[in-house]
C-alpha cells in the first residue's frame, strides 16, 4: 500500500507532506516560496506564467511546482542557479510589455510583479526602444477597471470567475502577445463575488474603483477582523489610513471564506469612518442635552436602571458584539427582559464552487451569538414589548420612524449610541459606544465559530465598548463588582462562553461546543 | 511517388502510389479492416508494433507502444483522434494522402480504433485544407454506405463512428492536447502533461492521437505483416517503412516523395527532385519541417533521411516537411518569417512563448532594417534559451530552433546586416 | 450570403438548428459543437456576428464571454465585415522564398484593395496574408472563399479573380 505521507528535501530542508501535494505547496511547508503568478491555492493551476519552475534531482527539465506532485526522497532546488536563471527570463518577458507607472499604480506596495522583480529580476531592459504594447483602460463593472497594459495573462481573473463563482464572464481573447482579457460587450462584471478578482490580481491590472487613487499600500493600517455583513462571518482585513477605513479585503480562512469576500460585504464600510459621532455621554435634563463625564453618567444610568421596576427592552443593533449582549443583559438580570437583535434581510447569494460561503440573508454577523446569550426576542415582538417597559435600552440600532416613535412607550429610555438620534425624544440619557471597528470583540457565525476582531481605529471622543458601559453600570448596582479590564475578560466572564479567552480563538476561530448543538439553520 | 511529378525509381512508392489518379477517392477494399475485425486487439496492436512504425507527425514516437498505453477493460469510452491538422510549414503531405487516398486514411483509422478498443473516432482537419476535408467526408459517407464503418463493421458487430472535426486557423491545434481542447470546443491551448491522454485525453477519457501518415500506413501492415513493414529501411534499424517527404523551395521538382527511411539525403534532393534550380548551389536545408535546427549543405552532404541520420546531424526528421533553400537565400529574412509564424501562432498560455516569439521577431525585423545592435545576436540567443525546454508545449521551442541553428550556421549574414554590408530591408513596423 | 452589418436573420433557421442536432449526436458533450456551430454562423452571415454569438452561447449553454474568447483564438472566423470572395495567402517561408510577395502585391492591385486586410471599394474583395497553407509545393497557394487555388502566378491573378464577380 502506498504511504500516505512523502517526505522530500527542498532547498536542503527535509518536510513530510501528504501524497499528492504539489512541490509549490510543500516547498511552503519547508518555508520556501517558491514565486508564481497564475498559481492561487483557491484555483485549479493551469502552469502557465513558467515562473514556478524548479529543478528537481533526477528530471531533465526544470519542473512547474504548482502541478508537479511531490514525491518520496525528491531533491528540490528552488534556488538553485538554473530556476534562478529561467525565473529571471521569464520575469524580462513579462516585464518587456508592463508600463512602469508604479508611481500611479493601485497595486505597488502590494504588488508581485514588484516583490519578484526586486527579489531575482535583473536590473535594466534590453528590450531597447519598442514601443510596449498599448489598450486602453476598460471598465468591466461596477466597481472594477481593467488596465491591459498591466496585465501578465496569469489568468486567474478568468479562472475565478470559472471555476469558482462558475459566471465565465472573463475570458482570454486573441493569441500570442495579443491577447488580453476580454469580456463580452453586454455582461458586466457584477456577480456579488467579482470583487475578488481584484485581490487576485497579482499586479495592478484589475483594480477597484472605489479604492482608486485612495491609498498607497505601505500607508495601511491593516487590522484583522470579521465581516460584519450576514451570518457567514467572513475574516477580513480592515485597512485604513490616518484612522479613515479605506477598502476591506478578505482575510483566509479556510473553514469559513477560504480566500473570498463577497462585494457587498466589500462595499460595507463606509459608516465605520462617520463623522457625526456621538463623542461624550448626554443627560437630557429640562429638555435640552448636557454633557457629562462618564463617571455622572454611569451613575445616571446605574441609578435609571436601579429605580425602574418592571419588564425591560433591549434592542441591539444587527453589529453588536457577544461582549456587548452579555454585558448589557448582565446588567438588566433578575427583570423580566425582552431583548432582540435587528437582523436585516437580504437575497442571499452563494458562491458557487465553495462549499458553505455565501453572503447569507441574515445581515447579522451575530445572530448566533446574540441567540446563545438569550437576546432572542422577535424583533417585532421587542419592539411591540416598549409599549408599558418600564425601561428600554437602545443599543446602536437603526430604527425605522415608527420604531423610532414607538419608544415613547417606555418609562425609561437609554440611548447607547454612535450616532444621535433626534427621533429618540424620550431618551434620558444618549451614552457613546465603539463601532465594531473600534472595538476588540467576538461574533458567532452561522456554524457556530466565535471569532473575535481587533480594533482598527480609534474611537471618537469618548466612546466607550457597549459592554464596558454595561459592565460600569453593573458595578455601580451591587457591592464587590470588577468591570472586566479587557474584551477578553468580558467575555470569559460571560456563562455562556465559560471562561473563553479570546487569544484562545486564534486567527480562524473556533467552533463552541455549545454552540455547534443549537446550530442556526 | 514525387506528386505531383511521375514515381522516381529511388522512391518507394506505397501510400503514394495513388497520388494523383483521379479515381482515387473511390478505391478502398478494406481489405485489411476485413482482416482486422476478426483480430484480437492485441493482436493488432502486436503487429503495428513488430512493424516499428514511428509516428510520422514529428515526434516519431513508437506507434504500437502508444497504442498498448491505452487501458483494458476500463469500462470507459475510447478515442482515436485523428491528427489532419497538417501546418507546420514546409509539410503537405498529408493533404495528398486525404485528397488521393482517403479510403487508406479511413481504413488505417478503423483498424487503429479496433487496436485501442474505440468506438468513435475524430479526424481533425485543419480549416484551411477545404479540398481534401471535403473528399475525405465524403469518403467516409462511402465507407458507411460500404459498411466499413457504422454499428455493425462488416457484420462484425463492431462499432466505429467517424467524424470530421474542421479546425479554424490556429497552427498549435496540430499539438495533440491543444487539438483534444478544439474538438471539445475550446481554446487550442495545449495541456499540462501528466495525465497523458492515453489516460485522460478526449473528453476526459483514453485518447490516441496519431498523424495522418502514420494511420495510412497500417493497412498494408495488417495485410502484409508488421516483419515485412519492419524491413522496409535501408539505414537504422529503428527507423523502418516508408515516409512521406514533402519537398518545397529552391528545387526543380517540389512534391511529396515517398522514401524507404535511409535513403542519403542528397539522392533526395539532387535525384528525386531535379537539384537545385538552373545555375543555383544548395545552401541550407529545413529536413523536418520549419521547427527543427537548420542544416548547412556539408550536413546535408552527408546525411542519411531517418530518424537517427537525420538526429546524427543536429536536426530532426520531425514531419518529414523538407525546406529547401539554394544561395540566393537570405537566411535572416527566412529565419525572421519563420520567428513571425511563430508569434502569430503561439496560443499566449506561457509567458516565454508569448512574449519571446514577438520580442525574438522584433529583434530579427530591426537587424534587416539596418537597426541591429552587436549585443542583439547574443541577446537572441540569449532568448533562445528562454525559450527552450521552458512552457508546457513546443511551440517556444521551435521558434528558437532555426534562430540557434540560424546564427549558428549563418552567422555572417546575420553580421552583414549588423555592419551595414548588406543593404537593410524594410520589413515589420 | 450578405456580408454587411445590417440585421440579420439567426443562425438556428429551423433547417440548421436540425444540422447541429444531428451533429450533436457524434459528440458527448454539446460544447463540443462549438466550432462547428461558428461555422455554420460564419456560412450564413459572411462573418461570426454579435447576435450569433449570443445565439451560440444560448445553444450550446456557454456564456457569450466564453464563445468570444473561443472565436478570437480561431483565426479563420471573422469578427468583422469581410469583402464578399476573401482571399487568404501563403507567405509564410518556403511560400515566401519562392515568389508570394509578387501574388500579394499583383492581388493588392487587381482586387483595388490597396493594403491587406481592407476590403475593396466596391465590397468584392478582402485580401490578407495567411501563415502556411500546407501546400508548400505549390507556391503560390490561396484560398479564396473555399476554394484552394495552387501554383497561383501574378499573371494568372487577374484570370482567377475574373471567376469571382
Amino acid at each position: 500500500m502506498a504511504d500516505a505521507q512523502v517526505t522530500l528535501t527542498v532547498d536542503g530542508m527535509d518536510v513530510t507532506v501528504p501524497r499528492g501535494t504539489m512541490l509549490i505547496d510543500a516547498a511552503r511547508q519547508a518555508g520556501v516560496v517558491v514565486p508564481h503568478y497564475c498559481y492561487h491555492p483557491g484555483l485549479p493551476s493551469p502552469a502557465v506564467c513558467r515562473m514556478c519552475l524548479v529543478q528537481v534531482e533526477k528530471m531533465p527539465k526544470l519542473v512547474p511546482a504548482c502541478v508537479t506532485a511531490a514525491a518520496d526522497g525528491q531533491v528540490v532546488h528552488v534556488h538553485s542557479p538554473e530556476a534562478k536563471q529561467a525565473r529571471k527570463g521569464v520575469l524580462e518577458f513579462l516585464l518587456i510589455n508592463h508600463p512602469l507607472d508604479c508611481p500611479i499604480c493601485d497595486q505597488a506596495g502590494e504588488c508581485e510583479l514588484q516583490d519578484f522583480v526586486f527579489q531575482e529580476g535583473q536590473a535594466g531592459t534590453r528590450y531597447g526602444d519598442y514601443p510596449k504594447r498599448f489598450n486602453p483602460v476598460e471598465d468591466f463593472g461596477p466597481d472594477i477597471l481593467y488596465v491591459p497594459n498591466r496585465c501578465i495573462l496569469c489568468t486567474r481573473c478568468v479562472r475565478f470567475m470559472e471555476d469558482v463563482a462558475e459566471a465565465p464572464v472573463l475570458n482570454v481573447s486573441e493569441r500570442g502577445d495579443r491577447a488580453y482579457i476580454g469580456i463580452d460587450p453586454d455582461h458586466r462584471l457584477d456577480h456579488p463575488w467579482s470583487g475578488n478578482v481584484v485581490d487576485l490580481c497579482p499586479v495592478g491590472s484589475l483594480v477597484s474603483k472605489d479604492f482608486l487613487h485612495k491609498a498607497r499600500a505601505w500607508d495601511l493600517d491593516k487590522t484583522a477582523s470579521v465581516c460584519p455583513g450576514c451570518t457567514q462571518g467572513c475574516n477580513v482585513t480592515i485597512e485604513a489610513r490616518d484612522e479613515v477605513v479605506v477598502r476591506l479585503r478578505p482575510r483566509t480562512n479556510p473553514e469559513v471564506n477560504r480566500w473570498f469576500m463577497c462585494d457587498a460585504g466589500r462595499a460595507d464600510y463606509r459608516w465605520m469612518n462617520r463623522g457625526d459621532r456621538c463623542e461624550a455621554p448626554l443627560a437630557i435634563g429640562d429638555g435640552r442635552p448636557v454633557a457629562h463625564d462618564w463617571d455622572d453618567a454611569l451613575t445616571t444610568f446605574a441609578s435609571l436602571v436601579g429605580e425602574s421596576d418592571g419588564p425591560a427592552v433591549v434592542l441591539f443593533g444587527r453589529r453588536a458584539s457577544s461582549e456587548t449582549i452579555g454585558w448589557m443583559l448582565r446588567l438588566l438580570d433578575g427583570r423580566r427582559t425582552t431583548a432582540a437583535i435587528q437582523v436585516p434581510e437580504g437575497p442571499e447569494a452563494a458562491l458557487a464552487a465553495v462549499p458553505n460561503l455565501a453572503l447569507r440573508r441574515e445581515r447579522s454577523p451575530n445572530l448566533h451569538g446574540a441567540r446563545l446569550l438569550g437576546a432572542d426576542a422577535d424583533w417585532d415582538a421587542a419592539i411591540a414589548a416598549l409599549g408599558g417597559a418600564a425601561l428600554a435600552l437602545v443599543v446602536d440600532a437603526d430604527l425605522s420612524d415608527a420604531e423610532a416613535a414607538a419608544m415613547s412607550g417606555a418609562a425609561r429610555v437609554v440611548h447607547l449610541a454612535t450616532v444621535a438620534d433626534p427621533r429618540l425624544t424620550t431618551a434620558a440619557l444618549v451614552l457613546p459606544v465603539t463601532t465594531m471597528a473600534e472595538e476588540q470583540g467576538v461574533y458567532v457565525n452561522r456554524d457556530g465559530r466565535a471569532q473575535r476582531y481587533l480594533p482598527a481605529r480609534t474611537p471618537p471622543g469618548m466612546a466607550r465598548p457597549g459592554w464596558w458601559v454595561a459592565a460600569s453600570a453593573w458595578q455601580r448596582l451591587g457591592a464587590d463588582r470588577t468591570v472586566p479590564a479587557t474584551a477578553s475578560e468580558a467575555l470569559g466572564a460571560l456563562p455562556a462562553f465559560a471562561g473563553l479567552d479570546h487569544d484562545a480563538l486564534g486567527w480562524h476561530g473556533r467552533v463552541l461546543a455549545t454552540a455547534a448543538a443549537g446550530r442556526t439553520r | 511517388m514525387g506528386y505531383p511529378h511521375p514515381i522516381h525509381p529511388k522512391e518507394t512508392p506505397l501510400l503514394s502510389q495513388h497520388f494523383g489518379e483521379l479515381d482515387g477517392s473511390r478505391r478502398g477494399g478494406y481489405r485489411a479492416l476485413g482482416q482486422a475485425v476478426g483480430m484480437t486487439p492485441e493482436a493488432i496492436v502486436d503487429e503495428v508494433k513488430a512493424s516499428g512504425l514511428r509516428g510520422r507527425g514529428g515526434a516519431g514516437f513508437p506507434t504500437g507502444m502508444k497504442w498498448g498505453f491505452m487501458p483494458k477493460d476500463d469500462g470507459k469510452p475510447h478515442y482515436l483522434c485523428c491528427n489532419a491538422d497538417e501546418s507546420e510549414p514546409g509539410t503537405f503531405k498529408d493533404r495528398e494522402i486525404m485528397r488521393w487516398t482517403p479510403h487508406a486514411l479511413i481504413e488505417g483509422c478503423a483498424i487503429a480504433c479496433l487496436g485501442i478498443r474505440a468506438e468513435t473516432c475524430y479526424i481533425f482537419v485543419r480549416g484551411e485544407y477545404t479540398e481534401p476535408g471535403r473528399i475525405l467526408e465524403r469518403a467516409i459517407a462511402e465507407a458507411y454506405a460500404a459498411g466499413a464503418l457504422g454499428d455493425n463493421v462488416f457484420g462484425s458487430g463492431k462499432r466505429i463512428e467517424m467524424v470530421v472535426h474542421w479546425g479554424a486557423g490556429a497552427y498549435i491545434c496540430g499539438e495533440e492536447t491543444a487539438l483534444m481542447n478544439a474538438i471539445e470546443g475550446k481554446r487550442g491551448n495545449p495541456r499540462i502533461k501528466p495525465p497523458f491522454p492515453a489516460v485522460s485525453g478526449l473528453f476526459g477519457m483514453p485518447t490516441t492521437i496519431n498523424n495522418v501518415e502514420t494511420l495510412a500506413a497500417v493497412p498494408p501492415i495488417i495485410t502484409r505483416g508488421g516483419a515485412w513493414y519492419a524491413g522496409l529501411t535501408l539505414g537504422s534499424p529503428k527507423s523502418t517503412g516508408t515516409k512521406l517527404i514533402s519537398v518545397c523551395g529552391h528545387v526543380q521538382r517540389p512534391g511529396t516523395y515517398e522514401i524507404t527511411l535511409g535513403l542519403p539525403m542528397r539522392e533526395l534532393i539532387f535525384e528525386c527532385c531535379g537539384g537545385m534550380r538552373e545555375g543555383r548551389t544548395l545552401k541550407a536545408v529545413i529536413p523536418g519541417g520549419s521547427s527543427v535546427p537548420i542544416m548547412n549543405a556539408a550536413e546535408v552532404e552527408e546525411c542519411v533521411t531517418d530518424y537517427e541520420g537525420i538526429a546524427a546531424k543536429g536536426s530532426l526528421l520531425g514531419s518529414g516537411g523538407m525546406i529547401v533553400m539554394d544561395d540566393s537565400t537570405d537566411m535572416v529574412l527566412q529565419i525572421c518569417r519563420l520567428a513571425r509564424f511563430y508569434a502569430h501562432e503561439s496560443c499566449a498560455q506561457c509567458t516565454n512563448c508569448r512574449e519571446g516569439t514577438a520580442w525574438t521577431t522584433r529583434i530579427l525585423e530591426r537587424i534587416l532594417r539596418g537597426e541591429g545592435k552587436r549585443a542583439d545576436l547574443d541577446l537572441l540567443l540569449d532568448l533562445a534559451e528562454n525559450m527552450t525546454g521552458k512552457t508546457i508545449c513546443v511551440l517556444s521551442d521551435s521558434c528558437a530552433a532555426p534562430v540557434v541553428s540560424g546564427i549558428a550556421k549563418f552567422r555572417d549574414e546575420f553580421e552583414a546586416y549588423l555592419s551595414g554590408a548588406r543593404a537593410p530591408l524594410a520589413v515589420g513596423a | 450570403m450578405s456580408h454587411d452589418t445590417e440585421p440579420a436573420g439567426p443562425v438556428f433557421t429551423p433547417a440548421r438548428k436540425a444540422e447541429l442536432e444531428a451533429l450533436a449526436a457524434k459528440y458527448p458533450t454539446r460544447q463540443a459543437l462549438l466550432l462547428p456551430a461558428l461555422w455554420m454562423a460564419q456560412r450564413e452571415h459572411g462573418w461570426v456576428r454579435p447576435e450569433a454569438i449570443d445565439e451560440i452561447a444560448a445553444e450550446l449553454d456557454l456564456t457569450p464571454a466564453y464563445v468570444r474568447g473561443v472565436v478570437t483564438f480561431y483565426t479563420m472566423y471573422h469578427t468583422h465585415p469581410v469583402g464578399r470572395h476573401f482571399i487568404q495567402v501563403c507567405t509564410t517561408s518556403p511560400c515566401g522564398m519562392c515568389g508570394a510577395g509578387d501574388v500579394v502585391a499583383a492581388l493588392l492591385e487587381h482586387t483595388g484593395c490597396g493594403e491587406l486586410g481592407a476590403t475593396s471599394p466596391d465590397g468584392r474583395f478582402t485580401v490578407i496574408e495567411t501563415e502556411c497553407l500546407g501546400a508548400c509545393g505549390f507556391v503560390t497557394p490561396m484560398l479564396i472563399d473555399d476554394d484552394f487555388l495552387e501554383s497561383v502566378t501574378p499573371d494568372t491573378v487577374p484570370e482567377l479573380l475574373a471567376r469571382y464577380p
